[in-house]
C-alpha cells in the first residue's frame, strides 16, 4: 500500500511536469491550430540560461545562483522573449499557412533552438545543482514525500488557477477563448489577431520556464535535447485529452504521468526497456475508444 | 456624393473559382441597402470582402475615407464596420454575457461599452435572462439576436448582416428585422443586408442588389422594383439583365 501511494505521488508529480507543458502546447494550438514542437526546446532554453555559457562539463550555476524571486522572473522573461521571437520571426509570416505547414515549421525552430545550445554550451549532458535542499523528505505517516514533488505539484496547481482566472475574468483572457473559438469571428469583433497570438506565446513562454526550473531540479542535468520527449508525451496528452480542449490537456497531461510511472513500477523488470511502447499501446487504445479524445472540446474547427 | 460604403469593380477568386466579378455598389449614410440572390451567388462573399475577411483579386473598397482592401478584419472593425456573419458564429462556449462584451472591448473607454451594454439589454431582453447560459445552450433566434447585439456592442457606423433570417421562425425573423431597424432610426446606422429571398425585404429596404453568379444583376429602389417581377428574372435569369431597367453600371 506504502509502495502503491509512493508510486502515485511520482506519478502526480511527473504528470504535472506534463500537464504544465500540455497546457502550453494545447493554449497555441486551441488559437493558432499549431502543435509547436519547438515548446520543448523553450524548456531547455530556460533550463541553460541558468549557468554561465561554455562547453565545460560541469555546470557553473549563473541566473542559477541569484535568489529565487529574482531567478524566476528572469528566466520566465529569457523564455517568453524566445517563444516572441519565435512567432514573429517564424510564425508571423507563415499566419495564413495550413496546419502541418505550422508543425514543420515549428521542428525548424526546435532544430534551431537545439543547434544553438549546443554551439554555446557544448553537445554533452552537464550536471547541474540547482536546489538541492529541495530534495529532503517529508514525513506524512510512513510515507516519505520529497519535498521538490510537493513543491512541483503546488506550482503546478498555483499556474492552472492563475491561468484558469487570467482566461475567465479578464477582458485579454475572454478574447483568447474567443480567437480559439472561432478566430476569423474574433477578429471581426475587432479581437486584434497578432496580440492575442502574442499574448498566447508568452504565456506558454511562462509555463515552459517553469518547467524548467522543476525539471532541472528534478533531474540535476542538462541537456541540449532535454526538451524532446517532454515535448513529445505532452503532444500525447494534448491528443489523448482532447485537441483544442485545455482541460483536456491538464487531464491527458495527468494521465500519460501516471501510466509512464505505474508501467515503470509494476511491468515485469524484463518488460520495463518496453515502457513507452505499452504506454503508447494504451494512448491508442484510449483513442480508439474515444477518438475525440478524453475531454472532447466543443470548439468547431469551421472556417470561413 | 457622401457615400459610406463604395465597391468599385470588385473580383473575388477563391484559387480558380471567380465568386465576384465586377462588383459595384455604393451605400449612402443611413440607408438600408439589400443584396438579395440565390444560393452560391456572392453574397456572403461580398460582404466578407468588405469586412476585410477575404482579399479582393481586384477592385477597390473605400469605407469613408477609407481603403479597406488588403485591411486585416480587426482594424477594419475599429474604423465603424460591423459584420454579423452567415450562420451566427456566436461563441458558443463564452456566455451570452462575454459574448457581447467582446464587442465592447474596442473602446478603450469603459464607461461607454458598459452603457452600451446596458441599453442593447434593454432592446434584447431575452438576452438579459440569459447572461450566465453558456450562448452555444441558446435557441437559433436568441443566438441571431446576440450576433447583432454583440456587432452593435462595437459601435458601427455600417452593419452587414448576412441572411438574418436563415433558419428561424417568420416570427423570429420579424423581430429581428424590427430590432434593426429601431437601430437605424435610434443611432443613424446604416445596414447592408443579404437574403435570399426579397418578400420581407421589399417591405424595409431602401434599395436592392441582385446578385447572381458573382455579377450584379439589377439595382434599383424597393419602391420601384415593388412589383417583384424584375427582381425575379434578374434572380433567376430569365431574359437578359441588360434589357431590365435600372441594370447596375
Ligand atoms: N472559402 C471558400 N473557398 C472556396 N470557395 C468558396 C469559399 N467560400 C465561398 N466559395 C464559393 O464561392 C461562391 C460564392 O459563395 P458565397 O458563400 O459568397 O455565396 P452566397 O451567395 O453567400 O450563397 P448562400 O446563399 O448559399 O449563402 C460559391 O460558389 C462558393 O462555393
Ligand atoms: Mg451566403
Amino acid at each position: 500500500m506504502i509502495a502503491f501511494l509512493q508510486n502515485l505521488i511520482d506519478a502526480v508529480s511527473l504528470g504535472s511536469i506534463y500537464a504544465l507543458t500540455a497546457l502550453g502546447i494545447g493554449l497555441l494550438f486551441g488559437i493558432l491550430r499549431l502543435i509547436n514542437f519547438a515548446h520543448g526546446d523553450y524548456i531547455t532554453i530556460g533550463a541553460y540560461a541558468l549557468i554561465v555559457p561554455s562547453a565545460d562539463v560541469t555546470a557553473r550555476l549563473m541566473i542559477g545562483e541569484l535568489p529565487l524571486v529574482v531567478m524566476t522572473p528572469l528566466i520566465c522573461l529569457i523564455v517568453v522573449v524566445v517563444a516572441l521571437l519565435s512567432d514573429v520571426l517564424v510564425f508571423r509570416p507563415l499566419r495564413r499557412a495550413s496546419s502541418p505547414t505550422l508543425m514543420i515549421a515549428s521542428f525548424a525552430v526546435s532544430y534551431i533552438i537545439q543547434n544553438g545550445v549546443m554551439m554555446f554550451y557544448g553537445a554533452r549532458p552537464k550536471a547541474v545543482d540547482l536546489w538541492s535542499g529541495a530534495n529532503t523528505q517529508i514525513l506524512i505517516g510512513d510515507l516519505r514525500v520529497p519535498m521538490l514533488q510537493l513543491i512541483i505539484l503546488v506550482v503546478t496547481l498555483v499556474l492552472m488557477a492563475a491561468l484558469t482566472l487570467f482566461l475567465r475574468k479578464t477582458p485579454y483572457g475572454i478574447q483568447m477563448r474567443a480567437a480559439a473559438e472561432d478566430f476569423r469571428m474574433a477578429t471581426y469583433l475587432g479581437v486584434r489577431g497578432n496580440l492575442v497570438i502574442g499574448l498566447a506565446f508568452a504565456i506558454s513562454g511562462i509555463l515552459a520556464a517553469a518547467v524548467s526550473l522543476l525539471y532541472t531540479t528534478q533531474s540535476g542535468s542538462l541537456s541540449h535535447t532535454m526538451g524532446l520527449p517532454l515535448a513529445l508525451f505532452a503532444f500525447v496528452a494534448v491528443v489523448v485529452g482532447g485537441m483544442g480542449s485545455l482541460v483536456g490537456a491538464v487531464v491527458g497531461g495527468f494521465a500519460i504521468g501516471i501510466i509512464v510511472t505505474m508501467l515503470q513500477a509494476y511491468l515485469p523488470p524484463e518488460l520495463r526497456a518496453f515502457r513507452d511502447a505499452f504506454a503508447f499501446a494504451f494512448v491508442i487504445l484510449v483513442l480508439l475508444v474515444r477518438p475525440a479524445g478524453l475531454v472532447p472540446s466543443r470548439t468547431t474547427f469551421e472556417r470561413v | 456624393m457622401g457615400a459610406l460604403l463604395t465597391v468599385d469593380d470588385v473580383h473575388v477568386r477563391y484559387g480558380d473559382l471567380v465568386a465576384l466579378r465586377e462588383v459595384s455598389l455604393s451605400v449612402a449614410q443611413g440607408e438600408v441597402v439589400c443584396i438579395i440572390g440565390p444560393n452560391g451567388a456572392g453574397k456572403s462573399t461580398l460582404l466578407a470582402a468588405v469586412a476585410g475577411g477575404v482579399t479582393p483579386w481586384r477592385g477597390a473598397i473605400r469605407f469613408g475615407d477609407v481603403d479597406v482592401v488588403g485591411i486585416r478584419p480587426e482594424v477594419v472593425a475599429r474604423q465603424g464596420l460591423s459584420l454579423v456573419p452567415e450562420g451566427r458564429h456566436i461563441f458558443g462556449t463564452l456566455t451570452v454575457d462575454e459574448n457581447l462584451r467582446i464587442g465592447g472591448f474596442i473602446h478603450k473607454g469603459r464607461a461607454d461599452a458598459k452603457a452600451d451594454y446596458e441599453r442593447l439589454l434593454e432592446l434584447f431582453p431575452r438576452l438579459r435572462e440569459r447572461l450566465n447560459f453558456p450562448a452555444g445552450r441558446l435557441s437559433g433566434g436568441e443566438q441571431q439576436m446576440l450576433a447583432v447585439a454583440r456587432a452593435v456592442m462595437t459601435r458601427p457606423r455600417l452593419l452587414l448582416v448576412d441572411e438574418p433570417s436563415l433558419g428561424l421562425a417568420p416570427r423570429i425573423v420579424d423581430q429581428i428585422y424590427e430590432i434593426l431597424l429601431d437601430l437605424r432610426r435610434r443611432e443613424g446606422l446604416t445596414l447592408v443586408i443579404n437574403e435570399q429571398s426579397s418578400n420581407r425585404i421589399l417591405k424595409h429596404a431602401d434599395r436592392i442588389y441582385v446578385l447572381r453568379g458573382g455579377r450584379i444583376q439589377l439595382e434599383g429602389r424597393a419602391a420601384d422594383l415593388a412589383d417583384g417581377e424584375a427582381i425575379r428574372s434578374a434572380y433567376f435569369g430569365f431574359g437578359s439583365p441588360a434589357t431590365l431597367e435600372g441594370v447596375a453600371p
